[in-house]
């Protein structure tokens, strides 16, 4: 059997910069296993502008991103395998995969980086009623035919729920033609990001409704049009609201989950807020020598903060892999997330391990303005930052240090909540 | 007078922005609750651009599409004429980043430029 001393599972933009921090952190042993035929992942089918502003200082489209990480990974002469399917990772790190040319083969590694990233929520998990005709797609799906197929998913489309990938699909659709006749969003706010409503549905006229379903679908072969209806405050249909919209086309963007049937599988301890796998101030999970970065531990809004996490994933996996890791001494501190915060990455973090300043990433249930995001170390207030606002679709941040966290000796939890002001 | 309604996209906040022009000067912006709400209303409606991004065929690579966009921003008003600029350009593999798909686009003097490098088959 092969073996490597880290093997990433997923070469989008998770997997690469995990595997250029981890070569430049001292790993020259590296193996990225990749299920599509090219590197760059996701990045590939998202062709529009807005990348890179925080690792580039420029704004880059997806594909211009990814290469520059390919670039890094060429460079560095870093080992990967296309079209290969993991199957399988047993707790000792055993990796099963299979591609065309090899069959099926196993890889023992050392450290494992889970960076296998997300998928799109489908309708089977939405209970629409209806027929099922041809025409239903994610909008990520619609994404990969337009921009990477060539192929036009039909003309007269509407889209289910906010997220950032239909918001640029109406766009997209829009410039090939179609015709975009609203978007409809369940929650009384948007699931997606501020500039893409403006600069995909207001440039372009396209309606939003907030507090809006689909509530029938017509037509047997193919869509020729759905039922929306206003919903109220329990999601429930209002009678009486409902409108019709001819079309043949509906997209469904109605959030992302993290893909880990492969965690499962070995064991990983998952996160059910999250879907992604609990972790630790290293990005490692319950299994010791197993790391996990990017949309794969929980689902991000922008890139860059994907390209930051999994370099922290990359390092640390080094460090393991070289044996420099404070493995004793230290306590291990709990997060809390309570009051408006649905979850924080990490989860625990242990005094010794963790680096001189540290990132918790968290996102908040609902839209709160005029408010505090308050930091406790036990009973005492130690961060209290106004906020205009927060919201569910924009990722929340907060960074601590080693020196701040070494003031309190028998601090036991970090809790993490909003505050009305 | 002119009023011109916009959302501010500097912060998740998304102020409504409320402009009165005279002509092609601007009186007032109202509905901000910081300053950046104001330099983008007044980018927004004197000056607003995009960058276009899209894809064309390719011939003879390794995939079938290659994603463009427009080098720098262009005007808004222009965002529509670019992407018929690009209605049945083919182009040939190899493409690289930054090579010039469509020179000139529809006037702006902007180049669209290849997003992906495409190998020949």
């Amino acid at each position: 059997m092969k073996s490597y001393d880290i093997v990433i599972i997923g070469g989008g933009p998770a997997g690469l910069a995990a595997a250029v921090s981890a070569k430049e952190n001292g790993i020259d042993s590296i193996l990225i296993l990749e299920r599509d035929k090219e590197l760059g992942g996701i990045l590939n089918q998202c062709i529009h502008n807005g990348f890179g502003l925080h690792t580039f200082k420029e704004e880059l489209t997806g594909p211009e991103y990814a290469q520059r990480f390919i670039d890094q990974a060429e460079k560095l002469g870093i080992e990967y395998k296309l079209n290969t399917m993991v199957m399988d990772i047993s707790p000792q790190k055993t990796v099963t995969a299979m591609n065309r040319q090899e069959g099926m083969f196993e890889i023992q590694a050392k450290a494992v980086i889970l960076a296998m990233g997300c998928r799109e929520r489908s309708r089977g998990a939405l209970n629409i009623p209806g027929y099922r005709p041809a025409g239903i797609y994610s909008a990520g799906t619609a994404q990969r035919l337009v921009n990477m197929e060539g192929l036009m998913p039909g003309r007269e489309v509407v889209i289910l729920g906010s997220g950032d990938i239909g918001l640029i699909m109406a766009r997209r659709m829009t410039f090939e033609g179609a015709k975009v006749k609203v978007v409809a969003e369940l929650m009384p706010y948007s699931g997606g990001l501020k500039r893409n409503i403006v600069q995909c549905l207001d440039d372009y006229g396209i309606p939003l409704k907030l507090s809006h379903t689909v509530v029938d679908i017509k037509g047997r072969k193919r869509l020729e049009g759905v039922t929306l209806a206003e919903v109220d405050s329990n999601g429930k249909p209002i009678p009486g609201t409902e409108e019709f919209y001819s079309c043949d086309t509906l997209l469904l963007s109605v959030g992302l989950i993290p893909e880990n049937e492969i965690s499962n599988g070995m064991g990983v301890q998952m996160n059910p807020v999250t879907s992604g796998p609990e972790v630790n101030e290293s990005l490692e999970t319950n299994i010791e020598g197993v790391f996990a970065c990017g949309n794969v531990l929980h689902v991000h809004d922008l890139v860059d903060f994907v390209s930051e996490e999994a370099a922290t994933a990359g390092k640390n996996a080094a460090a393991y892999v070289k044996g420099i890791r404070q493995a004793g001494g230290g306590r291990d501190v709990r997060l809390n997330p309570v009051d408006g915060v649905r979850y924080t990455v990490p989860m625990m973090v242990n005094t010794a391990r963790m680096d001189e300043n540290l990132t918790i990433r968290f996102r908040v249930g609902g839209v709160y303005k005029n408010c505090y995001v308050s930091t406790y170390f036990d009973d005492e207030r130690v961060i209290h930052r106004k906020r205009q606002i927060v919201a569910p679709g924009e990722m929340e941040e907060i960074r601590l240090t080693k020196e701040q966290l070494l003031k309190y000796p028998d601090l036991e939890t970090i809790t993490v909540k909003i505050e009305e002001a | 007078m002119e009023i011109r309604k916009l959302t501010c996209i500097s912060c998740p906040m998304g102020c409504p922005l409320t402009v009165e022009m005279e002509g092609d000067e601007i009186i007032s912006v109202t509905g901000n609750t910081c300053k950046r709400g104001d330099v983008y209303a007044r980018k927004e409606v004197t000056d607003p651009t995009r960058i276009v991004t899209s894809t064309v065929k390719v011939i003879g690579g390794k995939a079938d599409m290659v994603s463009v966009k427009t080098r720098e921003d262009v005007p808004k008003g222009k965002v529509f004429d670019c992407v018929k600029a690009l209605k049945g350009v083919e182009i040939k593999a190899p493409v690289h980043i930054g090579d010039i798909i469509v020179p000139d686009a529809a006037g702006t003097g902007i180049d669209i430029v290849a997003t992906k490098n495409v190998e020949e088959v």
